[in-house]
């Protein structure tokens, strides 16, 4: 039988605040154990949480970008469980008033658009790590990740297959760190994805009994264990079997997803309003402020380098793959006002440099104002376009400038007039033939005579100035 | 009389994490199903369309700057843990269930 | 007279003007206290003897630099074992926190440490302040003052206790459904509940989080509105504390009338149930009210009789969640040779909560879970709109509310210990101010055939604690109660 997968995804993205979501200990990673830890996020007897303004303001900006309604009140909600990574016995969450409420990403997949419904977004508190040492008689418990804010964003079962789900995985990642709210590192954990997949005979209406998948930290799992998932149920199906709601873990060593243990026997979180937080008004006036601060998300950012720049979607599209990238492009047009030329040099010379060193545009030694001169110098003769491509090289690497780095390797053009028409003088005294034709209607041989001149200087002539002034010399 | 059962004592128990002998599941089912007799005289007024109070706080919560505060040292943290061991807290293990 | 029979402000001015000093305070409730603690049991722990004549010795060295003296220097305080101190051990009457030492101060603490007072002890209290009576603290109940067979009350029973034998000047209480107010009738001192976010929570740990709130328990009303003005002021580490104003509270207390104040007297608390010695001793109260130029007007607060049943569900809900946090983890009780993490939880909190705590933690749990929060847990948050409205309503023909405290004087240690419900049923007055958030302050009133304290209790409007202060200072000094103390027999 032919079957259609229907999947929804829950993205955990790490807001990255300075501090955590009720307290004001950093939210650093990579750090000794217990070492970014207070009263609150230890859950000591006695302490109580204050919401991080940043977190909510950021929460905002991501649900104007994902087109959601944004909920004028908030509340927050304990959810109850035991875990030892959990210090409070509760994690503050949102319920029944999530922050953001439906909305929309729009995704490209294969040349095709299509927008995936958002259900709702909403903060919470993050838990801290336990970690299992093999042979250890117990396990460790490290609460520096405890308290750090996440937004939970959950699709509608919206997605048909893993290639759709990896475009929204992308399109979401990018457009938050594009926001500036989450760094998008999966391998971090600060981009976590819990895809839900169920399966249905081909124009069958009716969902059919979806299993959700964990411990997936990077695009490619997502794929693998969608695709793996996937036939996993189709087999099961064609073997008149049933699929059973759970959830189940991506083992990468395996390659396959096999079912995780439950955190606890029945699940009854005992949601309730919690006490210590009051809610929280969102208004109009604070929204639209926020909004001013919305940076493009990138498919707009691409129509506008499209429009204003007059640049092919393939290179608007290049540009607009990363934000620093295109926040590079921009910079540069900002100080030369040549956008095409602009973006030849950013997506051919600075882009393969970065690439071969391995360098984010952020982090190019190559800062936009000294290309920016080696893009002035081309402009204005001093140095010929070949030249500025051989010394490029250099240029990236170095703290030199552009003028500096001209002179040091000789490349400097000529195109002083004095000198151009002394070697212009004996290079026509040199070929009275081809002047004669020249003179006689053909015209194509003047190329010829640039070359003489080129050859002549040594390669250093304004080749342009030199092809104006024989025209002159030859006419007159 | 609201009556609990025996179960539901257990399964309540469960959620909190209490192991109950059996004298205090007797007692305790007892106890709790004299006190929802006694709070089921709320089903008699009638709330309909009444705002649900959560807090009785007149305001809205203040929110804090996105600021560092000086925290615990990882001494000050562990210094009332049962067990720790190279700054982490330790538990017995965790086994499936 | 000796120092500890001092009131608070006496005992200010003594040390304000030179005559006596910290150290001789000191020296004095030392003293007191290794004569009547073996009786009372107000305390679960002590400041060392040492580390106290130090203080003291600190406070008389620095005395000459600081030029001035704050409200509170070198004054005998007992705390709640419910409020964090930092480094000395707050274990909240229970097992589970018997070694826990706080790395931090409770914002109440801060405020009181900077004002340099002799914190002489943590005083006793019901396990997680979940009882009327400290017979469920861990560590023993405490004993009335006034007869030693019967409770101090609860759960600030040992601040209660400890106030009234003379075993610190002042002590911090506090209150989620009574328990600084109802202690206080018990032991006949004065007991304030301030509106809910007057006072920081930070670092009491908590019982209800939308209920609780710490409050002073003194000898006078004047005490109290010396020790309240230490302890407000807003916090940025409660997000419910308040962010208002508050007026110097000792100005509150000065005038002897109540001219054009209205007084209410709801019907509802004086219906069945009321001990008729109680009820004589409350009419006779409302009687002086007259006398010094109140208007007297019966009100009706319909809504009363769900209180307790809201209460039980909504505090016991809060404290479910609250009290998940003791699991053997990070802190506090862990069972012993426990081989699995799920073995550890159910042991470390079978063997670390005791019976009425389980029995709190059951119900709220119940209240909450999946299929019964409706009917339960969110009825009770819509009967507690309607709690909060008939006061609101109330409120705007009369300035203050006047009523018993609890239906009885101080009952037999023991004599309700098997009965949960007939122990939750004494709450009823103190209960609907508590729910609404209101200022209420308990002070006595007058005393039972048997010699015990009777309490009188006064609610006010949201933030009016003034006018609480006000209507309490007026009735103390038109009366003669204050002056009538136990006697401590060996």
């Amino acid at each position: 039988m032919t079957y259609e997968p229907v999947i929804g995804v829950e993205v955990h993205a790490q807001l990255h605040t300075q501090t955590k979501l009720f307290c004001g200990c950093p939210t650093s990673f990579g750090l000794p154990p217990n070492t970014q830890v207070c009263p609150v996020c230890l859950g000591l007897p006695g302490s109580l949480p204050v919401l991080n303004q940043q977190a909510v303001e950021m929460a905002v900006r991501t649900g104007l970008a994902l087109n959601c309604e944004l909920s004028p009140t908030n509340q927050f909600s304990r959810k109850n469980y035991f875990y030892p990574d959990l210090p409070k016995g509760y994690q503050i969450s949102q319920y029944d008033l999530p922050i953001c409420g439906p909305g929309w990403l729009e995704i490209s997949v294969n040349d095709k658009k299509k927008r995936v419904r958002i259900t709702r977004a909403h903060l919470e508190e993050d838990a801290g790590k336990n970690v299992h040492e093999e042979g250890a008689e117990g396990s460790h418990v490290d609460l520096n990740r405890a308290g750090t804010p996440l937004l939970e964003i959950v699709t509608e079962p919206d997605l048909f297959s893993s290639e759709e789900v990896d475009a929204y995985l992308k399109a979401l990642r990018d457009l938050l760190v594009y926001l500036d709210v989450c760094d998008g590192n999966m391998e971090q954990g600060s981009f976590r994805c819990e895809p839900n997949v169920s399966i249905r005979p081909k124009g069958q209406q009716t969902l059919g009994t979806k299993v959700e998948l964990k411990n997936i930290n990077s695009f490619r799992y997502a794929k693998d264990a969608l695709d793996y998932e996937i036939s996993r149920q189709a087999e099961l199906l064609d073997e008149g079997g049933k699929v059973q709601q759970e959830t189940r873990l991506w083992n990468v060593q395996l390659g396959q997803t096999a079912v995780m243990r439950s955190k606890e026997g029945a699940h009854d979180y005992r949601y309730f309003p919690d006490p210590d937080l009051l809610p929280v008004s969102i208004d109009a006036e604070w929204i639209e402020e926020l909004g001013g601060t919305i940076p493009e998300i990138p498919s707009a950012r691409l129509q506008r380098f499209v429009k204003d720049y007059q640049l092919s979607e393939y290179d608007a599209g290049i540009l607009t793959d990363s934000k620093e990238l295109a926040d590079y492009f921009e910079a540069c047009v900002k100080l030369f006002a040549h956008p095409k030329t602009v973006s030849n040099w950013v997506t051919g010379e600075l882009l393969r440099e970065l690439h071969s060193s391995g360098v984010t545009p952020e982090d190019s030694p190559l800062k936009p104002e000294r290309l920016v001169e080696l893009l002035e110098l081309v402009d204005s003769g001093t140095v010929s376009l070949k030249a500025a491509r051989e010394l490029f090289p250099e240029l990236y690497s170095t703290d030199k400038t552009a003028e500096q780095v001209v002179k040091e390797k000789g490349l400097v053009q000529v195109s002083d007039e004095g000198t151009l028409q002394t070697i212009i003088e004996e290079v026509l005294a040199a070929h009275p033939a081809q002047v004669e034709q020249y003179r006689g209607g053909k015209e194509a041989v003047i190329g010829y005579l640039v070359g003489q001149v080129m050859k002549a200087s040594k390669g250093k002539a304004n080749p342009g100035k030199v092809n104006e002034m024989l025209k002159r010399s030859l006419t007159s | 009389m609201a009556d609990i059962s025996q179960k539901e004592v257990e399964h309540v128990a469960h959620l909190a994490k209490l192991d109950l002998t059996e004298p205090e599941k007797t007692l305790f089912g007892e106890q709790l199903s004299q006190i929802l007799t006694f709070v089921e005289q709320l089903q008699e007024v009638s709330t309909e369309g009444v705002p649900l109070t959560s807090s009785v706080a007149d305001q809205e919560s203040f929110l804090r700057e996105d600021l560092p505060r000086k925290g615990l040292s990882q001494e000050e943290a562990l210094s009332n843990a049962p067990e720790a061991n190279e700054g982490f807290f330790v538990v017995p293990k965790i086994i499936a269930k | 007279m000796a120092l500890f029979k001092l009131t608070l402000k006496e005992l200010q001015e003594k040390f304000t003007s030179g005559e006596i000093t910290a150290g001789e305070i000191a020296r004095a409730y030392l003293l007191r206290i290794s004569q009547v603690e073996p009786k009372i049991k107000s305390y679960i722990s002590l400041t060392p003897r040492e580390d106290l004549l130090m203080n003291a010795q600190a406070i008389d060295d620095g005395l000459k630099a600081w030029r001035k003296t704050e409200p509170l220097m070198a004054m005998p305080l007992g705390i709640k074992d419910n409020i964090c101190t930092k480094g000395m051990r707050t274990t909240c009457g229970s097992r589970m926190l018997e070694t826990f030492v706080p790395p931090y101060d409770a914002t109440v603490m801060t405020k009181f440490n900077a004002q340099k007072p002799l914190i002489l002890g943590k005083t006793n209290l019901d396990e997680f302040a979940m009882g009327s009576s400290t017979e469920h603290s861990a560590f023993g109940p405490s004993r009335n003052p006034w007869n030693q067979q019967h409770i101090p009350g609860g759960s600030s029973g040992g601040s209660a206790a400890a106030v009234a034998a003379d075993e610190c000047v002042a002590a911090l209480g506090s209150d989620t459904g009574g328990s600084i107010r109802q202690p206080a009738a018990c032991c006949g001192v004065v007991g304030l509940k301030p509106t809910y976010g007057r006072v920081s929570r930070y670092g009491l740990v908590a019982f209800a989080s939308s209920l609780d709130q710490i409050g002073p328990i003194t000898k006078t009303v004047t005490d109290a509105a010396i020790m309240l003005n230490a302890l407000v002021g807003h916090d940025p580490l409660d997000s419910t504390s308040a962010k208002r104003d508050f007026p110097d509270f000792t100005k509150s207390a000065k005038k002897k009338d109540i001219k054009k104040l209205v007084v209410g007297v709801p019907q509802e608390y004086f219906a069945e149930g009321l001990d008729p010695e109680v009820s004589e001793k409350i009419q006779d109260a409302i009687a002086v009210f007259e006398g010094i130029g109140g208007k007297i007007q019966e009100v009706t607060l319909p809504s009363t009789e769900r209180a307790i049943a809201t209460y039980y569900l909504i505090a016991t809900a809060e404290a479910s969640s609250n009290l998940a946090r003791y699991d053997g983890v990070k802190y506090g009780f862990r069972a012993k040779e426990c081989k699995e993490l799920a073995e550890m939880y159910h042991s470390t909190r079978s063997q670390g909560f005791g019976p009425e705590v389980k029995r709190r933690i059951m119900l709220g749990t119940y209240a909450l879970s999946a299929g019964y929060y409706d009917a339960f847990y969110a009825k009770a948050q819509a009967v507690r709109t309607l709690i909060q409205r008939d006061f609101e309503a109330v409120f705007q023909e009369v300035d203050f509310l006047v009523s018993p405290v609890m239906p009885t004087p101080a009952f037999r240690l023991g004599e309700r210990l098997e009965d949960p419900l007939q122990m939750y049923l004494s709450d009823i007055y103190t209960i609907p101010a508590s729910l609404a958030g209101l200022p209420a302050i308990s002070l006595p009133c007058g005393h039972s055939s048997k010699g015990l304290p009777i309490g009188l209790q006064l609610m006010g409007r949201p933030f009016e604690e003034n006018i609480v202060l006000r209507a309490a200072f007026a009735y103390e000094h038109a009366t003669n109660w204050r002056t009538k103390r136990p006697i401590i027999r060996s």
